[in-house]
């Protein structure tokens, strides 16, 4: 409690001619503050309970039943949602296939993101135009983006056409498994690289240059520098654009719906998709959003991993 | 603690008070349908964007509201075809489902088994004028369940063959109309006339539209010429593994990895862009060879080893049972595919009407067929055939089927054994 309230009552003035206690003002200024942050935080608080919280709900209790679209019937199944995804005969693979996704995104889009930070992380003539090429596919439409994709990976497509005048034979990119995984692959990455290269060049340009001076007059080497000085500062980034870059990749769609529809077979059937195609291909409701939990219980687990992890690698946090 | 224990308790009222809403029953009752003057509105949907098929619904309904008052307004919808029926599908689980929507074939077991379509024989058979007994019997098969018919087949489209005579004599090949007069209008001859096009010109030989090997129940136009099906007239028994199904699945397995006759995976050739010799479509599609730059005719789908054949697709034209106003919806229907106003959709659409499958109709409706083909290609096909086979969970079977049926894409397949692989995927659906 401040000082300002506990003197408020003395401070206290009744009406003239008016006995009785003398009462506290609604507004003391400890209220008025908080009220101050309610409202600031109110239009948000709607936001999350009407587009989070409660979608969220309705999925958990959608999980509990069938709904009969066409028929208008809605009808609690208890369990049994969860019990036909433990039997589900295609889950194994989507998850498979997920994981696949996901590490392969991953385990392309940082380090490519960061070899573009580092090399664009100069003065230089050009630099900018440089480090405007590279970021302007994130503001493309993904759908376009991936539909001039989808013309170039056709199997007479464009890519196939220049290997060609190598004397190179491609592959049927988008019809089998492998390729079609890399294809997807590829096509996110080159999307979506160029919003990690910001966060990194921002936070590259923050890690003060008299550290990396001290460390070349002791004789540090380029490979050095960055294990032990860059990669250190700019962990928190590190840490940032990993997670926003693994939930990212659990929630791909567009490229896959307009690529491969998952195919061939289920080699690019992602989680999200399969959701997609139980809910509102197949009408399955209520299996959809058995599947849907088990999409955000995997996002849950793997981002309170990462920040649980974080204190034994990013930088002041342990 | 106490106003975040408050605010937790009203959010949560909140979103059980509006989940219990969101699960309730119908909306309104329906209003009568001597409802006040401009107090109804009716939304149609469709997955056609063609701006002169929309002026033809559109001029139809207005003359409707000349004699319904209590019309205000009746609208066309056009949803993307590619997703018609999911967001058909969203908008009926979001309550804001149309008064009426077309319904593909493929979702007819669906949408009429499930009650979502309103029964339409009595409002047909009240109607003046209407010749309920005009309809054949066949083609509402499919749209009719305890002998109630719950959607109109406004589009009985015969898949035939079209062909580009230009690039058959590019590849010093007869043209389409001498190949059939000399009887190799057949798959085997057709096989080895796609291949020599491939050779001869680059082009495509033989195009099963929309396949796209993506889609392969489309693929009913060629197997059945095997005498094949996907499953049994029950539809609860896996055919794909019958020696049938197996004899034109290696068929087309050589047409595209062996003679290159049919244009393989992960290209997207077009007919009607002058990219293929031939192609298997339906009739509706003729409307696309308007300002065709080449040479083309229009032949009955060729013969296949169990001899000559036909296959239909359909579209229906349905009130939806959850409408605000489903007596109006309905009276409406009756009056859009009344004899006169199907005449006027014929021209677009092959109608399910006896009195209306004549060359004389097709012809004043269709000018850019002639009365030839008229006769012998889309009349001819319509004799005697039923529906293609339909079944419940059509998305989730499609869906099986074509996963299951992707290795079979590929040079060296086990054909027999990739369909005995289909049959696995789908035998639990089918046995519902």
């Amino acid at each position: 409690m401040s000082l300002i309230d506990k003197v408020s009552p003395a401070r206290e003035t009744t009406r003239a001619g008016e006995r009785g206690p003398k009462r506290a003002p609604f507004l003391t200024s400890r209220r008025r503050d908080a009220l101050t942050g309610y409202a600031f935080i109110t239009p948000q608080l709607l936001g999350i309970v009407g587009f989070v919280l409660f979608p969220l709900a309705l999925v958990f209790y959608y999980s509990f039943n069938e709904w009969n679209v066409l028929a208008g019937t809605f009808k609690s199944v208890g369990g049994a949602n969860y019990e036909k995804l433990l039997a589900d005969p295609q889950l194994p693979s989507v998850l498979a296939a997920t994981t696949v996704f996901s590490i392969c995104l991953v385990g392309i889009n940082i380090p490519l993101a960061l070899l573009l930070a580092v090399l664009l992380n100069r003065q230089g003539k050009g630099i900018t135009v440089f480090r405007t090429i590279f970021f302007s596919p994130v503001v493309v439409s993904v759908v376009a983006w991936t539909l001039v994709w989808g013309f170039m990976l056709q199997d007479n497509g464009g890519i196939n056409g220049i290997l060609q005048t190598f004397g190179i034979t491609g592959p049927n990119w988008l019809r089998t498994g492998p390729t079609a995984m890399a294809a997807v692959v590829t096509t996110y990455v080159f999307k979506n690289v160029g919003l990690n290269m910001v966060l990194f060049l921002a936070a590259l340009q923050g890690v003060p240059s008299e550290l990396y001076e001290a460390a070349k007059v002791d004789g540090a080497t380029r490979w050095v520098l960055l294990r032990r000085i860059t990669l250190p500062l700019i962990s928190p980034t590190l840490l940032l654009t990993i997670i926003i870059t693994i939930v990212g990749s659990l929630q791909a769609f567009a490229q896959i719906a307009v690529l491969t529809q998952g195919g061939p077979g289920l080699s690019t059937t992602v989680l999200v998709y399969y959701v997609f195609q139980q809910a509102f291909e197949f009408h399955h409701f209520g299996y959809g959003s058995t599947l849907s939990l088990l999409l955000f219980v995997i996002v849950l687990v793997l981002t309170v991993v990462q920040w649980q992890m974080r204190k034994k690698w990013v930088f002041h946090e342990n | 603690m106490k106003p975040a224990k408050t605010l937790t308790g009203v959010t949560l009222l909140a979103a059980v008070s509006l989940a219990l809403s969101a699960c309730g029953g119908p909306g309104p009752a329906a209003a009568p349908t001597s409802a006040a003057p401009g107090s109804v509105s009716l939304r149609l949907t469709t997955w056609t964007a063609d701006a002169n098929q929309l002026a033809l619904f559109k001029s139809i309904a207005d003359e409707y509201k000349t004699t319904h008052p209590e019309i205000k307004d009746i609208t066309f919808d056009s949803l993307p075809s590619a997703d018609y029926t999911k967001t058909l599908t969203t908008q009926i689980a979001g309550g804001n489902g149309p008064d009426l929507a077309w319904v593909p074939e493929s979702d007819a077991p669906d949408f009429v088994e499930s009650g979502a379509l309103a029964p339409l024989t009595d409002t047909f058979k009240a109607t003046p004028g209407y010749n309920y007994d005009d309809l054949k019997t066949d083609f509402a098969k499919l749209w009719t369940r305890d002998g109630e018919l719950y959607a109109y087949p406004f589009s009985t489209s015969p898949f035939v063959m079209f062909a580009n005579d230009d690039i058959l004599k590019n590849a010093g090949l007869p043209s389409s109309a001498e190949l059939k007069a000399q009887g190799k209008w057949n798959w085997n001859d057709l096989s080895k006339v796609g291949a020599q096009v491939h050779e001869k010109t680059g082009k495509d030989g033989i195009i099963i539209r929309d396949f796209n090997y993506a889609q392969p129940l489309l693929l009913l136009s060629l197997w059945k010429g095997w005498g094949a099906s996907p499953w049994s007239e029950d539809g609860k028994k896996c055919t794909f593994a019958s020696p049938e199904m197996t004899g034109a699945f290696e068929y087309l397995h050589e047409g595209i990895f062996g003679s290159k006759a049919f244009p393989g995976p992960g290209t997207s050739p077009d007919f009607f862009a002058g990219g293929s010799a031939l192609t298997v479509s339906q009739i509706s599609r003729a409307s696309l060879l308007k300002n065709a730059q080449f040479g083309w005719n229009v032949l009955p789908l060729p013969s296949g080893p169990k001899g000559d054949y036909s296959v239909i697709g359909q579209a229906a034209m349905a009130a939806l049972q959850n409408s605000k106003n489903p007596e109006a919806a309905k009276q409406f229907l009756a009056y859009f595919t009344n004899p006169d106003n199907s005449r006027q959709l014929a021209q677009y659409f092959p109608p399910p009407r006896t009195s209306l499958l004549n060359a004389e109709t097709l012809t004043a409706t269709n000018p850019l067929l002639s009365k030839d083909q008229i006769q012998n290609t889309v009349i001819k096909s319509l004799e005697n055939v039923p529906p293609k086979p339909q079944h419940t969970s059509s998305a989730d079977l499609a869906s099986k089927i074509k996963v299951a049926l992707d290795p079979m894409w590929q040079e060296n397949a086990d054909v027999p054994g990739v369909l005995k692989s289909v049959c696995t995927a789908i035998d639990p659906i089918l046995a519902v």
